[in-house]
């Protein structure tokens, strides 16, 4: 006997238990081969191509798609692999609506660009599964790197580390590697612990060890790093969620929604999972979309996405807000959470603020709307936890980078959430970690050696 | 409503669609489905001699190369004439030919080179019904090898021999089948009109090995390990029997000879091209084989409705339209003056035509303006050549422009004369003739 979806109150099992698996399966099944032949078809192998272009790790998207055209799946994974080791993961959650196939020749002509995220998949799913690796490390240098946080940055500033033949060790508090890969990432995007394959043929490369439940701050600090290490790579994300500032917050039923999108990666089984029978979440990002989405998925019979400006200025791209849509999530625009209204000490709705820009500021207008609910997750914005401020510069809450991701100590580089320039991306991160990589091995190995070097180092497999 | 009904050579169909003679005529069963479906004739799979039949091989008969979605593009076969008894073939060669009397029922033979084999065999033929033969002097693989198909097609005085004495044993109209697989399609369709043929019919098939398969090693098709080459057929090869078409239909020798245009036809569209080259009939396979007997209806439809929009009340009307544009390359007008133009609002900036131009070409178009992606041709470099307008995904965003006469060509800094001027009479040519004594040459 379920739950039922109009059960009031929080509670676990509201599906019937097919429902389950139903709803979480894979949002995209992956192209088979004939698909990806007919799909990779319709790229035009544009010149200077404005899809590479529009990719952040830069990966020549005309050569992998032409290698795939011509059944070469597995050259296609080196060409992806060369330039971002976390190809797959990316090429799952990458809002490629923004980025390549925005980009896409075909966007302009026809409305619909190549799928160039699932032939990304294509591809680096048949190396994946072939356990297929396409480089060697070099020669041992000697050389010690720190990496503190196993996320995306951190994992591919310690992938090209390990290319380059320095030993890398990678610190991280979670008591699993991948960071929001692993915890951060609606179920449906990456099912059958695609993270935990991922991170596995990383490090199936060698040179990197890594240490789960360690914490910056709480287990080592900064200067003990340097101590042991010739360098040190942050890419520690946002571990902090940013308070609602509503009246009421800590009633039972305010929780944050990348704790509940990091349980629902976490369960073994989702049925157990409570949820609310109405939903409110407050944010207008990506974390937003994902929590709505899966909060309707378990089950619960309203969910509401509350954010304070308009539509234009969501973080979520327009196609995450249509899956959202589409699963019967409502979004509402122009709302700011002013309290909790609280019953017995939990939640039993919350009160919104109407707000208007008035001189490109956002003013509450006066006017209020209560919402009825079980439920309420903020989704509003992360923030750094470590006090770092003694040792670096922090602007905005993040630690201050420049282009190639040094930070202002010398032997300390940062990446990812944590650091400045990001897009709190998957492939910004990764793109950041890759290229901090480079830059320690230019500064560990003297410039002269290292463009010696330079052509040796990606060894074919 | 265009009528669409022809009469080659004396042979009558409600339209000018054939069946080639090839695997879809082989017997009474195709034949009869063909003709409910509205083809307009047939050439029945070729006869051979009385006596025991050819056998086929037992494994792949057809290779192929396709598009990216399985788009056949080109077919091969090694197959060989009907392996079914002469007998059998010719009961019901009758039968169809009396169910179905409005429809032209033609039997493509081949027999050994020697006056007895064809003089026996006519007879037969002629018994049926039938409303003329093929003489299939194109089959390019294992016949040629017993010294008929193609072997015979490449010799013209051999083609001769043969139509001459089927013109001499027979009344029924004879249609000689060319091969392709020679170096002067002319020569084939001279000795042949020498002979007395009424009609030539080509293209036949062209040797062919459709790939290798490279975890074997073995051409494709591979029986047990092991191929020949095979004759090659469907869209691909439309442009090469387009040609060979025309220059029969403009050669002196030839000129007016009665053509059945075969290769590549698949849509009402190739066969209108057949027929402005000159054809009176088209004769299609590969099309059938793909997609079965009902694109005669679209073939129709098309056909006639395309006639009608430019009002052709006739194939008369169209038929030889295109020969007297085709000419030799010394006779083309230097005066004409091309660039291409980039269309900016149809442009989706994909950069092929830069790059095509810039790496293979004549670096006549951009990349950038101001900054920003741009492709635009520079007229001062473009020498017309057209690469870009075929390149170009977009249909009619590169267009070539003619320069009219008097305007400025910036590339060479001329002015475009306004008469017409060829090869033979410019300066740069040894052979140049004085310019009063060049003539455009008449059809």
């Amino acid at each position: 006997m379920t739950a039922g979806p109009n059960r009031d109150g929080i509670a676990a099992g509201r599906l019937a238990p097919e429902l389950y698996h139903d709803n979480f399966a894979d949002l995209h099944p992956p192209l088979d081969r004939h698909e990806a032949f007919v799909e990779a078809d319709r790229c035009y192998f544009c010149f200077d191509a404005p899809c590479l272009n529009a990719c952040p790790t830069e990966i020549d998207i005309p050569l992998f798609i032409r290698q795939i055209a011509t059944d070469n799946p597995l050259g296609a994974a080196e060409t992806i692999f060369a330039q971002n080791i976390l190809g797959g993961m990316c090429a799952r959650v990458c809002p490629t609506e923004t980025l390549c196939e925005e980009a896409c020749v075909r966007e302009a002509a026809e409305g619909k660009p190549v799928r160039i995220g699932m032939l990304q998949r294509y591809a680096t799913d048949i190396a994946m599964a072939e356990g297929k690796q396409f480089f060697e490390r070099a020669p041992d240098t000697g050389r010690t790197i720190a990496v503190v946080g196993a996320g995306p940055a951190g994992l591919a500033c310690a992938h090209r580390l390990a290319l380059k033949g320095h030993a890398v060790t990678i610190f991280d508090a979670r008591p699993k590697p991948g960071g929001l890969n692993e915890y951060g990432i609606a179920s449906y995007k990456a099912p059958g612990d695609f993270a935990q394959a991922e991170i596995d043929y990383i490090l199936s490369v060698g040179g990197i060890d890594v240490v789960n439940g360690q914490m910056l701050g709480r287990d080592f600090t900064l200067d003990s790093l340097l101590a042991d290490h010739d360098g040190v790579f942050l890419a520690l994300g946002l571990a902090g969620v940013n308070a609602l500032r509503a009246e009421g917050e800590a009633a039972a039923g305010v929780d944050d929604a990348v704790d509940f999108i990091a349980a629902l990666r976490q369960a073994d089984d989702l049925s157990t999972l409570p949820i609310g029978r109405r939903v409110v979440v407050i944010g207008g990002g990506m974390t937003a979309i994902d929590a709505a989405v899966q909060a309707k998925l378990l089950g619960a019979e309203e969910v509401t996405i509350a954010y304070r400006r308009g539509k234009a200025m969501m973080n979520a791209s327009q196609w995450e807000q249509d899956l959202a849509a589409s699963k019967g999530v409502t979004i509402r625009h122009w709302l700011a959470p002013k309290a909790i209204l609280v019953e017995n000490g939990k939640v039993a709705g919350i009160e919104l603020d109407e707000t208007a820009l008035s001189q490109e500021r956002l003013i509450t207008t006066g006017r209020t709307v209560r919402l009825e609910c079980d439920q309420v997750f903020k989704a509003i914005g992360q923030t750094l936890v470590a006090d770092l401020a003694g040792e670096l510069t922090i602007v905005g809450g993040k630690i201050e980078i420049d282009a190639e991701g040094r930070t202002a100590h010398e032997r300390v580089w940062a990446g990812g959430d944590c650091a400045t320039g990001g897009e709190d991306l998957t492939v910004t991160a990764a793109a950041q970690g890759r290229d901090a990589a480079e830059s320690i091995h230019r500064a560990l190995m003297g410039a002269g050696q290292a463009a010696q070097r330079q052509t040796a180092e990606l060894v074919h497999g | 409503m265009a009528d669409l009904r022809t009469n080659f050579v004396g042979i009558k169909s409600p339209n000018p669609f054939w069946l080639a003679s090839a695997p879809p005529t082989d017997k009474a069963y195709n034949v009869e489905r063909a003709f409910k479906a509205g083809w307009g004739g047939v050439v029945w799979k070729t006869l051979g001699e009385e006596g025991p039949p050819v056998v086929n091989v037992n494994g792949p008969r057809y290779g192929a190369i396709w598009g990216a979605d399985r788009r056949l593009l080109g077919l091969n076969n090694i197959e060989l004439i009907t392996d079914r008894d002469l007998y059998v073939n010719l009961r019901e060669i009758k039968q169809v030919k009396m169910n179905w009397p409005d429809r032209a029922v033609v039997v493509s033979i081949m027999v050994p080179c020697t006056e007895e084999s064809w003089k026996a065999i006519l007879p037969l033929v002629e018994e049926t019904g039938a409303d003329g033969i093929e003489l299939n002097f194109g089959c390019p693989h294992g016949m040629s090898e017993r010294g008929m198909g193609a072997a015979v097609g490449q010799v013209p005085e051999y083609i001769e021999m043969v139509v001459r004495w089927c013109k001499a044993y027979t009344r029924m109209p004879v249609i000689t089948k060319l091969t392709p697989n020679i170096t002067d399609i002319r020569k084939p369709a001279r000795a042949a009109k020498h002979g007395g043929t009424d009609a030539v019919s080509l293209i036949n098939t062209i040797n062919s090995i459709t790939g290798v398969n490279l975890d074997t090693f073995a051409p494709e098709p591979s029986i047990d390990g092991r191929g020949t080459h095979g004759g090659y057929c469907g869209p691909a090869v439309k442009p090469i029997a387009l040609n060979m078409v025309a220059e029969i239909a403009r050669d002196p020798d030839t000129y007016g000879l009665p053509i059945s245009g075969i290769g590549g036809v698949t849509t009402w569209r190739d066969a209108a091209e057949f027929l402005a080259l000159g054809a009176g009939t088209v004769q299609v396979c590969t099309a059938a084989m793909t997609y079965g007997f009902k694109i005669v209806e679209e073939m129709i439809s098309g056909l006639s409705g395309w006639m009608d929009e430019k009002g052709h009340a006739r194939l008369e009307d169209i038929t030889g339209r295109a020969v007297r544009n085709v000419t030799d390359w010394q006779y083309l007008n230097l005066n004409y003056v091309t660039k291409a133009h980039i269309d900016q609002d149809l442009c989706i900036k994909c950069g092929r035509c830069h790059i095509a131009c810039e790496d293979t070409s004549h670096q006549a178009i951009t990349k950038s303006k101001d900054g920003a992606r741009h492709f635009e041709v520079m007229d001062d470099e473009c020498v017309g050549c057209n690469l870009c307008v075929n390149v170009c995904p977009v249909q009619d965003c590169i267009t070539m422009e003619a320069l009219a006469p008097g305007m400025l060509d910036e590339r060479t800094g001329q002015v475009v004369p306004d008469q017409y001027a060829n090869w033979t009479t410019h300066p740069n040519n040894p052979s140049a003739k004085p310019a009063k004594t060049v003539v455009e040459p008449a059809e």
